[in-house]
């Protein structure tokens, strides 16, 4: 009979979380099957290092990435590049040293810096700051499978311009479906063939918009693949665990009841 | 000590007596886990070791994330990001500890309506339940101070509207709120106190869990029967009861077992289910959110908060009746700490005289209304205040008042019970007729 409320309680949370998700954003998002959702997903690294040129060649310009580490890059689980190029990669960057209070070389060690230049939001955790589902039916399970939308979410911006421009009170804002309100600021930023990807990759909008959405997702949660390796081997420990109290439980209460011993 | 009777602990010669003497804990302990249980309780009362669990977890992954966080408003977002990215296993911490809340207050809530159906809260267990009750209040507080050091969005903005409801008392109001955080606004002196208290409160929580211990292993254990062990003797108590060791502290295991088993999947494949994603912005004290939406176990009494609004007659009756010094706004909070009050009195508002909901067909009815009730508020107070659902809420809040001041009291008097077993032997061995003597 109680488990009745356990399901209601439970259908109620995940109705009640997918109407926060849906509270922010009427706007469309767009599925995308990226290699990293479910319980298996594992980023591509080579994915996450075309990301990462089409963000240091045209997101950079005007967003920051203030909370991650430029080492990071070398990580494992990440875009798993070799240390040298990662070194190597730090020089793009000038930042403030703490300590002189000068300009400098980035180095390593240093994180992305942050950049309000143009106004533009730092994009460190942009990909958990937007969700682009909440089904099905408003129960939000379905990011069990398909991930939390963030991602989805800012492809559905980069390719959901629609090329119609106004002019409201000096500042240009451009139509975008995927935008709640339809309108944006910021310019079509990525066309056809802007980056040209070392492995031949093709550098349609599309997949420029993919592969940085999966780089800003990677970005957002560092240690996805750990966090997903550690839950399994915790599932499937308490899983073995459970199965042999249960038969401990059983045992032991056979003699209360009446029943004969296994 | 008016408890079930039952073999105490007794010293060894040596060394055992020699403690014993001076400090009996070993008994304690003894007494405490071998304390007669009765043996016919089903899985609706595994909740109570999920939630001691619960408080263990919190209170050791919260002790390590304090290692690695700044209680500041400039650092405080940033280093919950140093954790989610620098700390060995930070990210888990942290997971944990936030799914963590949400386990909480499921297996609180399963817990307070398996009290309400069995009639866990009627004499002689009345002091357990107002113990529960303020262990429930402290947890609400803890949960919500805690939310607030992220410093997200959500963080500072539902700080702003929480404590803002003690804004609306008439008159003190504005200095007790300004006296809560510090300031004039939510700032730097909110987080630190609010840090500071965090850590405090769960400690507060694990006294008064000892004393809900004590208390309900003073009167024994309620079980879904709701008739009480024979207490004749230890022969006659031992045919109703089994010791708690082994028997339950395995199957609560068992059941907690299944539960982590759900909470890891939760926390390893999506942590950020139960979570708002705008707590993933930095707080901003000049851009308010879309929707300020609080945690899922504060939804249904803040829908009880949102339902009274100025167009409802009894509160424009109450307005016009107070001269005015209670207008929709205070209503509104009074409805809400009124909604938690009027569960804390239950004992004394449950006229029945038959203990558990199994024997009381008439209250079944209305319990699992009351239950649908809160599922509906938990979804309504998620909900924007337009539309048709002000007045949703406005139904479903009557309902959870009604239930309590209205429907409770009249059932006790109109309902006719079922048949009832004599003891709890008797229950037991209907369920399985092989049962030893």
């Amino acid at each position: 009979m109680f488990r009745k409320i356990a399901i209601s309680a439970v259908s109620a949370l995940a109705l009640t979380t997918g109407a926060a998700f849906a509270a922010g954003a009427e706007a469309e998002t767009h599925d995308v099957a990226f290699s990293f959702e479910g319980p298996f997903g594992a980023f591509d690294e080579h994915q996450l290092q075309r990301g990462l040129q089409v963000f240091t060649e045209v997101c950079s310009g005007c967003h920051g990435l203030k909370y991650v580490p430029i080492r990071t890059l070398a990580d494992e689980g990440g875009p798993h590049l070799p240390e040298d190029q990662v070194r190597a990669y730090a020089k793009n960057f000038t930042v403030i040293d703490k300590e002189t209070g000068e300009e400098r070389e980035a180095l390593a060690s240093d994180n992305f810096p942050a950049n309000t230049g143009a106004g533009a939001p730092d994009l460190s955790l942009m990909a958990k700051a937007r969700a682009g589902f909440h089904g099905p039916y408003g129960l939000g399970i379905n990011q069990m499978f398909r991930g939390i939308g963030g991602p989805e979410h800012i492809v559905s911006i980069l390719t959901g311009y629609t090329g119609e421009e106004k002019t409201e009170a000096g500042e240009t804002f451009y139509e975008n479906h995927a935008f709640p309100g339809g309108w944006i600021k910021m310019a079509p930023p990525l066309s056809d063939d802007q980056v040209t990807f070392a492995d031949g990759h093709p550098s349609s909008l599309h997949h420029m918009a993919e592969d940085v959405a999966a780089f800003l997702m990677w970005a957002a949660e560092p240690h996805m693949m750990a966090r997903k390796q550690t839950g399994f081997v915790a599932v499937i420990f308490l899983v073995l665990l459970t199965s042999l109290l249960y038969l401990t439980n059983k045992r032991l209460w056979a003699g209360v009841k009446g029943k004969k011993h296994v | 000590m008016a408890g079930i009777p039952h073999d105490h602990y007794e010293p060894k010669p040596g060394i055992e007596t020699w403690l014993h003497k001076r400090l009996p804990i070993v008994g304690l302990v003894y007494d405490t886990l071998m304390i007669p249980t009765p043996k016919n309780l089903n899985w609706m009362w595994i909740w109570g070791i999920v939630l001691a669990f619960c408080l263990a977890l919190q209170i050791v992954t919260g002790i390590v994330l304090v290692m690695h966080y700044t209680p500041h408003v400039d650092m405080a977002f940033a280093s919950v990001e140093h954790i989610m990215r620098d700390v060995n296993g930070g990210h888990m911490l942290r997971y944990l500890h936030a799914n963590g809340a949400s386990l909480f207050f499921f297996a609180v809530y399963t817990h307070i309506f398996r009290g309400l159906y069995y009639g866990s809260y009627k004499a002689p267990r009345e002091v357990t339940w107002i113990v529960g009750m303020l262990i429930y209040l402290a947890m609400m507080a803890t949960a919500f101070m805690g939310y607030v050091l992220p410093w997200g969005q959500m963080s500072f903005w539902g700080a702003t509207v929480i404590t803002g409801l003690f804004g609306a008392i008439p008159g003190v109001g504005p200095t007790i709120q300004e006296w809560l955080l510090g300031g004039p606004a939510v700032d730097n002196a909110t987080l630190n106190r609010f840090f500071s208290l965090h850590y405090l409160l769960p400690f507060v929580i694990a006294a008064l869990v000892a004393v809900h211990i004590w208390a309900f292993h003073t009167t024994g254990n309620n079980n879904p029967t709701g008739v009480e062990v024979r207490r004749g003797s230890k022969e006659e108590a031992a045919k109703d009861t089994v010791p708690f060791w082994p028997y339950y502290v395995i199957k609560d295991l068992f059941a907690l077992g299944i539960v982590l088993v759900i909470f890891f999947a939760v926390v390893g494949f999506m942590p950020n289910y139960l979570g708002h994603p705008d707590n993933y912005l930095e707080a901003n004290p000049l851009a308010t959110p879309a929707h300020i939406v609080p945690e899922w176990y504060f939804l249904p009494f803040y829908a009880i908060l949102r339902a009274f609004t100025a167009d409802v007659w009894v509160v424009q009756l109450v307005n016009f009746l107070s001269f005015g010094i209670v207008d929709a706004k205070f209503f509104g909070v009074l409805a809400m700490f009124g909604a938690i009050a009027v569960l804390a009195i239950v004992p004394w508002l449950d006229t029945s005289s038959v203990r558990s909901g199994k024997f009381r067909p008439k209250f079944k009815a209305w319990f699992w209304l009351l239950v649908i009730d809160f599922v509906v508020l938990m979804w309504v107070g998620a909900m924007p205040t337009d539309g048709i659902y002000p007045y949703i809420s406005l139904i479903a809040a009557t309902y959870w008042f009604a239930y309590f001041l209205v429907i409770l009291p009249l059932l006790g008097v109109l309902e006719k019970p079922l048949p009832i077993p004599a003891t709890i032997e008797e229950d037991f061995k209907a369920h399985y007729p092989g049962a030893a003597e």
